[in-house]
């Protein structure tokens, strides 16, 4: 069948194709997924759901599947972290560079080592995630037992090295009854132009678990990123999610998240601290299908040079979900005339006793302010710093400790802060 | 310390000073009084250096160096300090770490070491008793959530953290009750030595009964018209500003 539009998805994959050797699914899901590509195209701008993302950056491109050699993780681990640390190289896993305990390794299997997933998985429309369950090389399992608390978090490592490399990753996490764990993804770029990482993380939260997942991007601004999230959540369980964007050139996060059970609270945080010629869009779902929930949102952002944010929040209150506590707050800040911000909450209700809010400012900083701490012997620049940190200072602030040193470390070195 | 001659500034087009001159001396206190609109505000913001007004004539010198040549900072650094009509709250900035970073960056200036924790923080319990301003609020949010009279003696308080050679009080007497008036006047009087000196922005006589002025300036349409001893402004308590109008022979 010839299609009319223009698709470069057949070339896309061709080349995929070639290196891909052994991954995560098996070979009938891989190959619905391909069936399903041969007939796909990427989304343009008509597209509602990438109305401001082009992804011409990634679809022209001819990746390639490679490992990539890694001497040291040293300097992409989070000091002080104490965690459990899985590495993975360009979408392999890498043993000898992760670090973890034996209670631990009870609890997270590598997929790659287990033969490919072969039921009870559902591929979706989207392109990226038909890419994804066609050439997923790697991930991780993680199933925390019932009433199990892991103390220690899980720090999941990755690292995009090379020319126009594709890491692709899915991870599973599973939260049974009453366990907690906290996840903490990290990606990295070392000596990477045009690396594109696409990675899918679908989580399973049941009755009474606490799942914290902290996500940090730090790609240097030459390379691509997409993920996405899917989340369920159980009655009683509690979700909180913190997405750090510092690098890359083109992210697109998706976040959704389905509360399927009642008395859940989730919590989305973001920061995403832009500069050069980067894209970041986030969209999050927030899909409240039962009653008595709580849901709080707040993406905060700061945008230099012409750098571009792209901000789509969605809650969903369906018709019997009533006492329903949902919030949702966006606010960006401009620091040049050329940066620009896209941003739209969408609030779509459906019951009639609920307590529900959404906002989204955009500006800049405030001059008075400015002038205020110069007028007491602060620097225009240490000014204006001081005035940017504040801003996403509350989302920062709800980071681990270590996390947050991390994070400023990337402020100090990429951004030039000058943190007090 | 203090020498400003013949200074005109407008905002938008608009000439808000016409030829203010102005001289204040180590350890002398000088009140600048008139009506709304006269121009005190912008005396105020011109000297701190607000980017809004443009001048068009005139000069400023400050300890011998050209005080309109400076950035709003180095004015600070060299000890000019502006106590805010309306201070502005900043969200998320805290009142110490932003007074510490200022206080560095002024003893960088003049190649001091920074200050440490421990100093910085005795110093901070130190003056913050001056205008008992609690200890709460001093590591809280800069003015966020204050009161009225919080936030003027906030500005009292970063005053003499900073230790200023020439402090400006913009109407920091505007809305206080009594007790705040008295506090923070108090605050001033406390700090003043024979080295520094005050300029008091006032609408109201009141706040002089409390900081006790060497001079009183009548600014009237962007000029002093009348300079006198403090008796002047008693004067103008109980005469109006309408008595000045009369002197100057304005007939509308």
């Amino acid at each position: 069948m010839e299609l009319a539009v223009e698709n470069n998805v057949h070339k896309f994959t061709q080349a995929l194709r070639g290196s891909f050797r052994q991954g995560v699914f098996g070979e009938k899901l891989r190959a619905k997924a391909l069936e399903l590509l041969e007939s796909n195209r990427f989304p343009t701008s008509h597209d509602e759901y990438w109305k401001y993302t082009r992804v011409n950056r990634i679809s022209t491109k001819e990746f390639k599947i490679q490992h990539g050699e890694l001497t040291s993780i040293e300097s992409f681990k989070i000091k002080g972290l104490d965690s459990n640390a899985f590495v993975f190289v360009n979408g392999f896993f890498s043993e000898k560079l992760s670090t973890f305990s034996d209670e631990c390794k009870s609890l997270v299997s590598v997929y790659s080592l287990l033969g490919g997933i072969t039921s009870e998985y559902t591929i979706e429309n989207g392109i990226f995630d038909q890419l994804n369950t066609a050439f997923a090389t790697d991930g991780l399992h993680i199933s925390i037992p019932k009433n199990v608390i892991l103390e220690q978090p899980i720090e999941i490592i990755h690292v995009q090295t090379g020319n126009e490399v594709i890491g692709s990753v899915f991870h599973h996490v599973d939260v049974a009854r009453l366990a907690q764990a906290n996840v903490v993804m990290t990606f990295h770029s070392l000596e990477a132009t045009n690396s594109f990482v696409n990675v899918k993380t679908n989580v399973s939260i049941e009755d009474g678990a606490h799942l914290t997942m902290t996500k940090v991007q730090t790609e240097s601004n030459q390379n691509y990123h997409i993920a996405t999230e899917n989340v369920n959540q159980a009655e009683n369980s509690n979700f909180t999610i913190n997405t750090i964007i510092l690098g890359g050139e083109l992210v697109r996060n998706n976040l959704n998240i389905r509360v399927n059970g009642q008395n859940c609270e989730t919590n989305l945080n973001s920061a995403y601290i832009l500069k050069g010629n980067q894209h970041v869009d986030n969209h999050t779902l927030v899909d409240h299908r039962v009653a008595n929930c709580l849901s709080n949102e707040l993406y905060k952002g700061v945008i230099d040079d012409k750098a571009i944010a792209v901000f789509n929040g969605k809650v969903f209150v369906r018709k019997d979900a009533q006492k329903i506590n949902a919030f949702q707050s966006n606010g960006n800040v401009l620091l040049s005339d050329s940066a620009s911000v896209n941003s739209k909450p969408e609030l779509e209700i459906y019951a009639d006793d609920v307590k529900c809010s959404h906002g989204s400012t955009t500006g800049q900083l405030d001059d008075k302010a400015v002038f205020y701490l110069r007028s007491r012997g602060l620097s225009e620049k240490q000014a204006r710093e001081m005035l940017v940190q504040a801003f996403v200072g509350d989302v920062l602030a709800k980071l681990d400790e270590p996390i947050q040193e991390f994070v400023n470390q990337v402020l100090e070195q990429r951004f030039g802060w000058d943190l007090v | 310390m203090l020498k400003i001659n013949n200074l005109h500034a407008s905002i938008d087009g608009k000439e808000i000073l016409k030829g203010l001159t102005l001289e204040v001396k180590p350890g002398e206190v000088h009140a600048i009084m008139g009506p709304n609109g006269a121009g005190k505000s912008t005396l105020a913001s011109v000297l701190a250096g607000k980017e809004d007004y443009e001048i068009t004539d005139g000069s400023i010198d400050f300890d011998g160096k050209e005080l309109l040549e400076m950035e709003p900072e180095d004015r600070a650094r060299e000890g000019l300090f502006l106590a805010f009509q309306y201070p502005v709250e900043i969200p998320g900035v805290s009142n110490v770490n932003f007074l510490r970073a200022a206080l560095n960056a002024k003893r960088e200036y003049h190649n001091l070491e920074p200050l440490s924790a421990k100093d910085f923080m005795a110093l901070v319990r130190e003056k913050s008793k001056i205008v008992e301003l609690d200890a709460k609020l001093a590591s809280r949010a800069v003015n966020e959530g204050f009161s009225g009279g919080e936030k003027k003696r906030n500005e009292i308080f970063q005053m003499a953290m900073l230790d200023p050679k020439l402090s400006i009080l913009d109407e920091t007497d505007s809305g206080l009750d009594i007790d705040a008036l008295r506090i923070v006047a108090n605050g001033v009087n406390t700090l003043k030595t024979e080295n520094n000196a005050t300029i008091v922005i006032t609408h109201y006589q009141r706040l002089l009964d409390y900081i006790i002025p060497d001079f009183v300036h009548v600014l009237y349409d962007g000029k002093i018209v009348k300079s006198g001893p403090k008796e002047l402004a008693l004067e103008l308590e109980e005469k109006g500003y309408d008595w000045i109008k009369a002197e100057l022979g304005e007939t509308v």
